[in-house]
């Protein structure tokens, strides 16, 4: 697997750290409540198909990306700067 | 025997045999110029086997090679090149390899059909394990390992390249040509010892010549290009994704020292052209398995490549055109064809001869090598005396490649064959035999076809320049099962026979995936390779759906077994990790420290000195120095992380659940971070070096964890932040002082003194030591008097050895990781045994850190009821009743009179020491409710360690309460 990191272009998988769900980004305010807190910190999807999730460039520029990917296909969409994503 | 005088003859072993053969030709080949027949004892029953292919499908030749550890089993002969002095020993055959006392059973066969071992060894259940499992498994099997370490070399290697050509036959080398002439940068991969493929074997003709010189030259052409690597003995094992193949180098081929034995490749090709060809299937008629009957394109290649005759007198059996080349070439080649026995009705075929049109082999006879064979025709049944038999049941494509990313190949009728279904593996395409186009004028056009527009996707320009080559058309009326008496065997390496797959779909398992698992057809080292078209053939009669309804099993990587040993190259003992190794390293292991492993960085325990037999006493010392005197500890190991920027303290609010906005410069303070779950994440202190500039330091164990935690902080939710983060673990070697004495070693290196007005506790900045500029920092993990003094890492050495001889003079010494255990549990301080992933900051008891006026990661979590009940299990200290009774980490905690079962459970010990100091054992546990049971008596069992102790809970600062000694 080969991810094309914006920063360094095509590289390995061994070089990235997985982390999950790209929803991570969107945290929510401290104040929003137990249950949207709880939805952020533990309910996930586990979708056969499209995916949207964050990896970490670790064994190169240490960048944070979000990456969109087809669990099926394995095809790779996008990767880019968690940074610039859109939330 | 030889068909031509060999050039140069080495001479090998077999069974302890002395034979002759030619350097670099397969060992099969030099087994059948010997006129060796028998070769190896089938799986299952033990039936004698011969040889049967010319290639990596074969399934009978199995051998194993070399002795003791460097013992390799179940090389194939086909593959395996002689070399002088190689040895060669059969294998799966006790006492020896003709009288195999297992071949029983053959004899008692009709018992143990496919699923005998479902229904046979039912009752009583206890017996499966003890006794069934274990006999099966040594009746049936093949090569063994020798159980001793293996000190043979093996490599992995990464390759890069445009067009990735699999398979060097005609359509690949075409292929290799028409990028390589483009100008794309291209490897061109076989699993032979020499490219060419098919045309090594037959004797055809290209552009008007041999087709062995034209090999030739487009070879010399290939090496001659600089964008063109030409890699031999090298399978492309499996294809992944994004344009990924791994590949297995036969490097060396036989043994030689400075070579490895095999490199594991990962090949990253942007496209790729698969043209791996074609495998000849068996037909299933009776005893099909007898020493001397073999593929018939695998005659063709003894008898054209190697110049060895498998036979005095041949037979062919065929459904299909091809197969009439064998013929053709023995005669050319002086071998007298005894029959040819075609089993199509309507062929036109000629030959000086004798001809049997429409008709089947019905029987073979002949115990450990092939004697016989019956022929039923429209004229009648007839015995033929042969020695080798050369059957052909048509050509299957390899399309395994094609298959590995989930595709699933299509059925052709015209070849009675399944070809690849296209865009099966993204940037693949697929061109010649392996793609259903038999002739070699198709292989070469298809190759030269392919490869252009490859190239032209590359944004190249290339042109198809094609020989003219035979382009004889592939005729063919399947035939899969001949029927009659006798065992008709589909999968010979893990001896299934039609009967098997008739009762797998007798019994009702009907879907090719239960009728594989059922019989294990195909689920040998071969994979089936050649078998598996042939069993679902015989599945689709009796189930009575086509082939294509039928469908295939899943080909899976790898296409032939790869050896862990490759696989795993380099990562046995110390290559299985990374060493980080301290600038102190050198100086501790001189001092005979034994070195532990923390992550990936290596500390020492302690520092033995002449007279200590036990740890304890190195130990314990050792904190008598801190307590007493003065100690030095190296604490590079820590996470050091340089935060700089105008917003950097913000970060740090943001990560630490306390406050570091209020920290003054030239100060440091103790920090809580949490993870957003509202768990701990890891402690540490944290310098504020300038207004914009900290210094942050982790815990070994947690430095990278920490480090992708702020960098995610940063870039993922807080990307307003002007700050930036670095590591510089590396970068700094870092020391504790400790003890009454640590000012007084300071100032004696020192270029300035300090004094306690200067450098209170919790204070920090730089120092020049000895000229170096250098970092202070007035921090404590040992409730003493201490220090950490930074330099960079090139000086780590020369100031390690300089505090240690300081300390020495004042009565103190080096101490080890055990003394730094023992000084933070007398303290009550934390580490990772205590913030273990599942404790919050009310569990640890700094719920009140928790700072409320500011947003942190982990706060809104933190506040969650369930994480700050007072039923949770919280720190405490435990100090058992008899002082010299021993606690252990993991031992659990009850009441003092309940049973000590799971219900009762009250928590668990985390960190045990024995306190030099206090002179007692020590232990730090979760406790629930713990807190409000200060003073109570409670019981601590380990049923592991077989402890059951008693000891009273009290406050986990077990040593100066006050703090008094690290301010003094």
């Amino acid at each position: 697997m080969r991810i094309n990191c914006p920063n360094c272009g095509t590289r390995d998988r061994r070089e990235f750290y997985y982390q999950g769900d790209a929803l991570a980004l969107d945290r929510p305010a401290p104040d929003a409540g137990p249950l949207v807190w709880d939805d952020y910190l533990h309910n996930r999807k586990n979708p056969a198909g499209e995916t949207r999730d964050l990896w970490f460039h670790e064994a190169g520029c240490g960048a944070w990306l979000v990456v969109e990917r087809n669990t099926l296909t394995h095809a790779i969409h996008s990767a880019t700067l968690a940074e610039t994503a859109i939330r | 025997m030889r068909l031509r005088d060999p050039a140069n003859t080495v001479s090998f072993t077999f069974d302890g045999q002395r034979l002759g053969g030619v350097a670099g030709e397969p060992v099969a080949a030099a087994l059948l110029a010997n006129g060796i027949k028998l070769v190896a004892r089938s799986f299952k029953y033990h039936r004698p086997r011969g040889i049967m292919s010319a290639g990596s499908e074969e399934q009978n030749a199995l051998v194993t090679i070399g002795r003791g550890a460097q013992t390799e089993p179940n090389v194939r002969a086909t593959t395996l090149e002689v070399s002088d002095g190689l040895e060669v020993f059969s294998q799966n055959a006790w006492p020896s390899l003709k009288h195999d006392l297992m071949a029983v059973n053959d004899l008692i066969s009709p018992f143990l059909g496919a699923g005998f071992y479902y229904k046979t060894f039912m009752w009583p259940r206890a017996f499966w394990e003890k006794v069934y499992e274990p006999i099966i498994r040594r009746a049936a099997g093949l090569g063994g390992l020798s159980g001793l370490r293996n000190e043979d070399r093996y490599e992995k290697a990464f390759a890069f390249c445009d067009v990735l050509v699999i398979g060097a036959g005609p359509a690949g080398v075409m292929a290799a040509l028409t990028a390589g002439r483009a100008g794309a940068d291209v490897i061109l991969a076989d699993e032979d010892t020499a490219m060419g493929g098919r045309l090594l074997r037959e004797v055809e003709q290209i552009d008007g010549r041999p087709a062995v010189d034209w090999v030739a030259d487009a070879l010399g052409e290939l090496q001659a290009m600089e964008n063109v690597r030409l890699m031999t003995r090298t399978t492309v094992t499996g294809a992944y994704d994004q344009g990924t193949f791994g590949a297995l180098e036969r490097v060396a081929g036989p043994r030689a020292p400075d070579k490895p034995l095999e490199c594991f490749w990962r090949i990253v090709a942007q496209r790729s052209i698969l043209c791996a060809g074609a495998l000849e299937r068996p037909i299933a008629f009776p005893n099909n398995d007898r020493p001397g009957i073999m593929m018939a394109s695998a005659v063709r290649a003894y008898v054209n490549r190697w110049g060895v005759a498998p036979g005095k007198s041949v037979t062919v059996f065929a459904n299909n055109d091809d197969a009439h080349r064998t013929a053709r070439d023995l005669v050319a080649a002086g071998v007298k064809v005894a029959a040819v026995i075609d089993s199509r009705e309507e062929v036109a075929i000629a030959g000086d001869y004798p001809i049997f049109v429409g008709g089947q082999v019905t029987a073979t006879k002949g115990r450990y090598a092939l004697e016989t064979i019956t022929v039923s025709h429209a004229g009648g049944v007839r015995e033929i005396r042969t020695d080798c038999l050369a059957m052909s049941g048509g050509w299957n494509p390899t399309v395994h490649l094609t298959c590995h990313m989930n595709g699933r190949p299509a059925w052709r009728e015209d070849i009675a064959s399944f070809v690849p279904t296209p865009d099966s593996i993204p940037g693949m395409v697929t061109a010649g035999a392996c793609n259903g186009s038999f002739s070699t004028a198709a292989c070469l056009a298809e190759g030269a076809a392919v490869a252009v527009q490859v190239a032209r996707g590359l944004g190249r320009q290339a042109e198809a320049a094609v020989p003219v080559a035979d382009d004889s058309a592939y005729v063919i009326t399947p035939l899969w099962a001949v029927p009659g008496k006798g065992r008709k065997w589909i999968d010979f390496q893990n001896d299934v026979h039609v009967k098997d797959i008739k009762l797998a779909a007798q019994e009702n398992f009907r879907s090719v995936e239960h009728m594989k698992r059922y019989t294990t057809q195909g689920m040998a080292p071969d994979q089936g390779k050649s078998s598996n078209v042939v069993a679902l053939a015989v599945l689709a009669d009796a189930t009575g759906r086509g082939i294509p309804q039928t469908g295939t099993t899943t080909f899976r990587p790898p296409y032939v077994p790869v050896s862990i040993a490759a696989m795993g190259a380099g990562s046995q003992g110390k290559g299985f990790a990374p060493e980080r190794l301290t600038t102190s390293h050198q100086v501790s292991v001189a001092r005979g420290a034994p070195m532990i492993e923390a992550g990936l960085w290596y500390r020492p325990s302690y520092f033995p000195l002449p007279g200590e037999t036990t740890w304890r006493q190195s130990c314990d010392r050792e904190v008598g120095f801190v307590r007493n005197a003065v100690g030095v500890c190296d604490v590079s190991t820590l996470g050091k992380i340089d935060i700089q920027g105008p917003d950097a303290a913000a970060l740090l609010d943001f990560v630490y659940a306390n406050m570091f906005s209020t920290l003054r410069v030239g100060r440091v303070r103790y920090g809580l971070m949490l993870r957003e779950d509202g768990h701990v994440l890891d402690d540490g202190t944290t310098a504020r070096l300038a207004e914009g500039h900290f210094v942050m330091t982790t815990t070994t164990a947690a430095a990278g964890l920490v480090m992708r935690h702020l960098a995610f902080v940063l870039q993922a939710l807080r990307p307003d932040l002007d700050a930036r983060v670095m590591s510089v673990t590396e970068q700094w070697a870092q020391f504790a002082v400790a003890g009454p004495r640590a000012r007084e070693l300071l100032n004696s290196i020192l270029d300035q003194e300090i004094g306690n007005d200067t450098w209170p506790f919790m204070a920090c900045g730089a120092v020049s030591v000895a000229g170096v500029q250098g970092r202070l920092f007035r921090v404590s993990f040992s409730g003493e008097h201490a220090y950490e003094i930074a330099v960079p890492a090139r000086r780590g050495e020369s100031l390690f050895r300089m505090l240690v001889t300081q300390a020495e003079m004042l009565g103190g010494g080096p101490y080890g990781m055990e003394a730094l255990n023992v000084l933070r549990i007398e303290k009550g301080f934390i580490t990772h045994a205590e913030i273990h992933g599942r404790t919050t900051a009310f569990d640890i008891g700094m719920d009140r850190m928790v700072s409320l006026k500011k947003d942190c990661i982990g706060q809104a979590a933190s506040r969650r009821p369930g994480l700050r009940d007072d039923s949770r299990a919280q720190l405490v200290g435990l100090r058992p009743l008899d002082a010299a009774e021993a606690l252990t980490a993991g031992a659990h905690l009850f009441a003092k009179d309940a049973k000590a079962v799971r219900v009762n459970d009250l928590g668990y010990v985390t960190s045990v020491c024995y306190s030099p100091t206090l002179q007692t054992y020590l232990g730090m546990a979760f406790l629930r409710g713990g807190p409000a049971r200060l003073g109570e008596v409670i019981r601590v069992v380990d049923h592991l360690r077989g402890i059951d102790a008693v000891a009273e809970v009290c406050d986990p600062v077990f040593l100066d309460p006050e703090g008094g000694r690290a301010r003094g």
